[in-house]
């Protein structure tokens, strides 16, 4: 083009006659027809070559990808009620540079806000470059309504969940917790974080300029709610036992405490409760200490809770039946450089007796009879040394050494439960199988969820040493406390000392294990308490009434037939005795009178939500 | 004949985009209206999760026991207060 100008120039200048008209027409239709065949040609490379660049480019600039917020998943007790909700919250937050543009409304948003003025307006001022700063996280969104209605320009909030647990300490550490991002931390809510978690869906949307949805255009994916998970737990007999370990702990000046539940039959947790305890809905969640679930995660000596094991082992091994004598006298015998002693001298005891009286050397005497191979692969089997199969975070296996490691004296000592150390769930499950006639099922925390059971003990032996372990609750046994009356209770007492640095402390722990009703038992509880200092220190008398207490009411609860109903109506006939007739009819006459009363006593129903 | 055909391709193609048209802006429309949903019954289900938890809160075991105790001064039956009847 710049050629022909050049070679033009010189041609006008000459002569108007050479003027060549048909060739100027031509060169410009020719450059014109480049130009529009130029146009066209990328008007083709954009709409058809590399369409597809440019309608990326294009929909990067307004279409977003947003996510879909969702809530986790709803854990309730095996009755359906809830224990753990996720509730949405909403936090406000405000964009300082906007809010700044109108420092006229600082007052009434300082006021709906709640807040000291000054206060307010250091804090924005300070972050007047910023485009988002929270002003106040996690509020009612009742309360971020009206905060809202005041219509600050510059105030927006924000949906989150939060999580909440009604039953607050009573459950805090089977449940465990959730950090801010909705993620399980501890217990239960760790351990069935995918289930309960859900995933967030995923919406394609145009945006305007300020970022405001303008229309939605598809949907990428959808948001998948968190399930719900229905535990074993029963919240009536967790509260239950939560209070009466409470209870214990204060009466006894004991530094903690653990309490496990099992149903017998399906090895589900009925309850599971450890003191001291932590508040889940608080903001701040106390001392870690507080945190550990210690009937899974804590190793203790299990003390003379393994006697009826240790029974066991024998009576399957056949070098004993219920009635072989076995003289304790004189209340000791050595024990390496140390000795096996009982409390008192109990003389001749068979086997019923050394469970009975909770005889040290009884016990001793029993395990000598069993070979070292055939004990330790005995306990084994009742799941001392491996985890129970719970699936619960941080569940402890236990320490329980193998024969080849043990000394000459490990047996004895093993024997009246040192030595050797395990979970109160482990205790709770090995009592569970003699329960059970002799069939192990590993404990689960869902309803419904039974694991396969594996006998491990003869259905006629699990009865023998069922009916030996009633004796330690009857006159003349170890715990009578634990008695409960239309029932029969068998259970086990244990006060083992605890274990420190280079040998054992003058502090205790105090065991009650048990099963209820002895004909067809139902549930299988262990309550240790530790370091009881208010003067007893002796699982009979320290940790046998929350024992009672907390059995009394499940089966109660759980409308368990009582299966001692002679017992109980002599009882009640020899009360009758001594009270006056009167008493003794049915006062239906009086209730229609109190029913009025009761009425108005009853609390009014609650104002607004309670969040 | 060929003429006639053209015409009958023409009149279809013309009639399939308007369809295609069409079928975009119902498709907007849907999802819309699916989004709206949607949004309703997520706002129903946490209503009902607080109302559960309000519940659940109202009815927490602590708080039951205290009121019965302390308020209604219910006490649980003794041993001796039950009365056995034999079958």
């Amino acid at each position: 083009m710049k050629g022909s100008v050049k070679n033009a120039a010189p041609n006008r200048s000459r002569s108007r006659a050479r003027f060549n008209l048909r060739g100027r027409v031509l060169m410009v239709a020719c450059a014109l027809g480049l130009c529009s065949i130029s146009l066209v040609g990328r008007a083709a490379y954009v709409q058809l070559v590399n369409s597809d660049f440019y309608q990326r480019e294009g929909n990067e600039r307004f279409v977003r990808d947003i996510e879909i917020p969702t809530s986790r998943g709803m854990i309730t007790d095996r009755n359906g009620e809830p224990v753990a909700v996720s509730s949405p919250v909403e936090s406000i937050w405000c964009d300082p540079k906007e809010l700044l543009k109108t420092p006229d409304r600082l007052p009434e948003l300082a006021r709906a806000l709640g807040e000291p003025l000054e206060l307010l307006t250091s804090r924005i001022s300070q972050r007047a470059e910023k485009e988002f700063y929270y002003l106040k996280r996690r509020i009612n969104p009742d309360e971020a309504r009206k905060i809202l209605a005041h219509g600050v320009p510059g105030v927006y909030s924000k949906r989150e969940f939060r999580r909440f647990y009604p039953q607050g300490e009573a459950m805090a550490h089977v449940l465990g917790f959730t950090n801010i991002d909705d993620r399980g931390q501890e217990g239960v809510e760790l351990a069935f974080d995918e289930w309960l978690r859900g995933s967030p869906g995923e919406k394609k949307v145009i945006r305007d300029r300020r970022g405001r949805i303008v229309e939605n255009v598809d949907l990428v994916h959808q948001a998948q709610p968190g399930k719900d998970l229905v535990l074993s737990i029963d919240r009536r007999i967790q509260f239950l036992a939560y209070r009466e370990l409470r209870n214990a702990l204060v009466s006894n000046n004991a530094s903690s405490g653990s309490a496990v539940v099992l149903d017998v039959a399906t090895g589900e947790v009925l309850a599971m409760v450890n003191l001291p305890t932590f508040n889940p809905n608080a903001a701040s969640l106390g001392k870690p200490d507080a945190h550990r679930n210690r009937a899974i995660i804590d190793m203790i000596e299990p003390g003379s809770t393994i006697k009826p094991i240790t029974a066991a082992a024998a009576l399957t091994a056949g070098v004993v039946t219920p009635g072989t004598q076995f003289n304790t006298a004189p209340g000791w015998m050595p024990n390496g450089r140390y000795r096996t002693t009982d409390t008192h001298n109990y003389g001749v005891l068979d086997v019923t007796g050394i469970i009975r009286k909770s005889s040290n050397v009884g016990a001793a005497k029993l395990a000598a009879l069993v070979p070292d191979q055939q004990y330790y692969e005995f306990l084994r089997k009742f799941g001392y040394g491996s985890k129970t199969g719970s699936g619960f975070p941080g569940e402890a296996a236990g320490q329980f050494p193998p024969p080849s490691r043990w000394s000459g004296t490990t047996k004895q000592t093993m024997s009246y439960g040192y030595g050797l150390s395990a979970t109160p769930l482990q205790i709770a499950h090995a009592y569970a199988t003699i329960g059970n006639g002799g069939r192990a099922i590993a404990p689960t925390f869902i309803k419904g969820q039974r694991n396969e059971s594996t006998e491990v003990l003869s259905p006629a032996i699990a009865s023998q040493v069922l009916h030996m372990m009633q004796t330690v609750t009857e006159p003349g046994g170890t715990a009578t406390q634990a008695a409960i009356l239309g029932y029969h209770v068998a259970g086990k007492t244990g006060t083992a000392r605890k274990a420190s640095a280079g040998g054992y402390s003058r502090e205790y722990r105090a065991f009650f294990a048990g099963l209820v009703p002895v004909e067809n038992p139902r549930f299988s509880m262990v309550v240790v308490i530790d370091n009881p200092q208010a003067g007893s220190i002796y699982g009979g008398i320290v940790s046998a009434p929350v024992f009672r207490n907390v059995m009394e009411g499940s089966l109660r609860l759980m409308d368990v037939p009582p299966d001692d109903i002679e017992t109980w109506i002599a009882a009640q006939e020899k009360n009758e005795a001594k009270r006056p007739l009167a008493a003794r009819l049915p006062t239906a006459i009086a209730e229609p009178a109190t029913a009025v009363d009761v009425r108005a006593a009853l609390p009014a129903p609650l104002p607004g939500n309670v969040q | 004949m060929s003429r006639f055909l053209l015409a009958v391709l023409i009149l279809a193609c013309v009639g399939s985009a308007i369809g295609v048209v069409h079928a975009r802006h119902r498709h907007r429309l849907l999802f819309v209206e699916l989004s709206r949903l949607e949004k309703a019954r997520d706002e129903l289900n946490i209503e009902f999760g607080r109302l559960q938890l309000e519940q659940a809160t109202v009815a927490e075991s602590n708080r039951i026991d205290q009121v019965a105790r302390l308020r209604l001064g219910m006490k649980f039956p003794e041993a001796g207060d039950v009365v056995v009847i034999r079958p």
